[in-house]
């Protein structure tokens, strides 16, 4: 019997990981097959995760952490979780491969999905003309005029990116105000190729089988204005990544996982989560990283608790 | 068997000339989810290689047919079959689904 495993791969989980292995927990971290890393796998220059003065490739510090992980002992699948269950005192994760991995206690580290703007044709025209990594693909909008959407950090850092690539970048934001730090909206200020569009929204995409413009609505007069434009950034924000635990664990009115005031205890003893997939407000990879260290305490906690109820269960 | 290389210079003669179904993957070193799912679709390769034929063009090296295909987001891939594309899927996926997605040319 495994004493934890850890879904999830960004930095909550190996911080997690790192805490309970040094535990001699021996966590299996369930890493996914094609979103190691998660989140910060498509950043470029992370300049605020403290210790890296002349910042840190995004990846680079994904990498750095998991081996970090990797050197106490830490198990990686890389395979992902299909199915969760949570019932009894042995938890058991269903991976993608039919394995059925079983542990005493779970931490649950899942993040966050990219939120869509939810209008018609977003799907049908996703890798058509709409992108979600800018840093995959900006390289395609060499010299052309595109759009990103969003008013946080990452809308700003992709507008800037972009700006590599392309001959105008029209930023698109719904209030009147960025939320991002002062430091990333100067430098959208300070960046001649981009325009920045306030109190706008997406209203309708064009273009038969890629995307060719949009229509811009005015969130305050109802006034429209096409953009004829050859590429579409979205970076409105994510959803934390709840869809395996719906009915099994106690979500917040954000959707997020409820835990138990500043502990990472989730409504179900033996499970606790972590990172963004708890944190509707912050959702930095320093506080997602702290987040993993109280998971792991409260795991190795709990474990140790059963130990001293249980000692047969825990020798057999 | 892993998956093979294919250029601009033996694109033809790889994929569009090719007898069976032949999955281009378009790919470039900067994209991460495109270097997460290589090891996927090696593996699929490898499972299929009586059904299927599996090779990388890097979009860096080969803008022609990044262009001409109309590629705008990787990982792209395009399973072409008598030289026509017959399925295009988009973004990094595991395994299962992509088999899911690939189906009809693994059956």
């Amino acid at each position: 019997m495994r004493d934890v495993i850890i879904i999830g791969s960004g930095p909550a989980a190996w911080t997690a990981a790192i805490y309970t292995a040094r535990a001699n927990l021996k966590p299996v971290v369930v890493a996914s097959q094609v979103e190691v890393g998660g989140e910060l796998m498509n950043t470029t220059e992370v300049e605020n995760f403290p210790g890296f003065p002349e910042g840190v490739m995004g990846p680079d510090l994904m990498a750095k952490m998991q081996q970090q992980a990797e050197k106490f002992d830490t198990e990686v699948v890389y395979d992902d979780a299909t199915e969760l269950d949570l019932s009894g005192e042995v938890k058991k994760v269903t991976l993608g491969s039919g394995d059925v991995l079983e542990a005493r206690s779970i931490i649950f580290a899942t993040g966050s999905a990219y939120r869509k703007l939810g209008i018609a044709r977003e799907d049908e025209l996703s890798g058509h003309g709409i992108s979600w990594c800018a840093t995959c693909d900006g390289f395609f909008f060499r010299e052309k005029e595109i759009v990103v959407v969003g008013g946080g950090d990452s809308a700003m850092e992709e507008a800037n990116f972009l700006t590599k690539f392309a001959s105008k970048v029209h930023l698109v934001h719904r209030r009147d105000e960025f939320r991002a730090s002062k430091i990333m909206q100067q430098r959208v200020f300070d960046n001649d190729k981009i325009q920045v569009h306030w109190n706008s929204e997406i209203v309708e995409l064009q273009g038969a089988s890629g995307l060719t413009g949009v229509v811009l609505g005015d969130t305050v007069t109802g006034e429209k204005q096409e953009l004829a434009i050859d590429g579409l950034f979205i970076a409105i924000g994510n959803d934390p990544r709840t869809h395996l635990v719906h009915d099994k664990l106690d979500l917040t009115e954000e959707g997020t996982i409820a835990v138990q005031g500043r502990s990472s205890r989730t409504s179900v003893p033996g499970v606790f989560a972590a990172g963004d997939v708890v944190d509707p407000t912050y959702r930095q990879a320093i506080t997602a990283a702290a987040s993993g260290t109280v998971a792991a305490l409260d795991a190795e906690h709990y474990l140790t608790a059963l130990d001293d109820v249980e000692p047969a269960l825990a020798a057999a | 068997m892993a998956a093979q290389v294919t250029t601009s210079a033996t694109f033809e003669e790889d994929v569009l000339k090719a007898d069976g179904p032949v999955l281009v993957d378009f790919w470039a070193e900067w994209c991460g989810p495109c270097r997460m799912v290589a090891p996927v679709l090696d593996q699929i390769q490898a499972e299929n290689a009586d059904k299927i034929k599996i090779v990388k063009l890097n979009v860096d090296e080969n803008p022609d047919l990044a262009m001409k295909y109309q590629i705008t987001s990787i990982p792209a891939m395009k399973v072409f079959s008598g030289g026509e594309v017959a399925t295009t899927i988009i973004g990094a996926k595991p395994k299962q689904a992509l088999e899911q997605d690939l189906a009809e040319f693994l059956a």
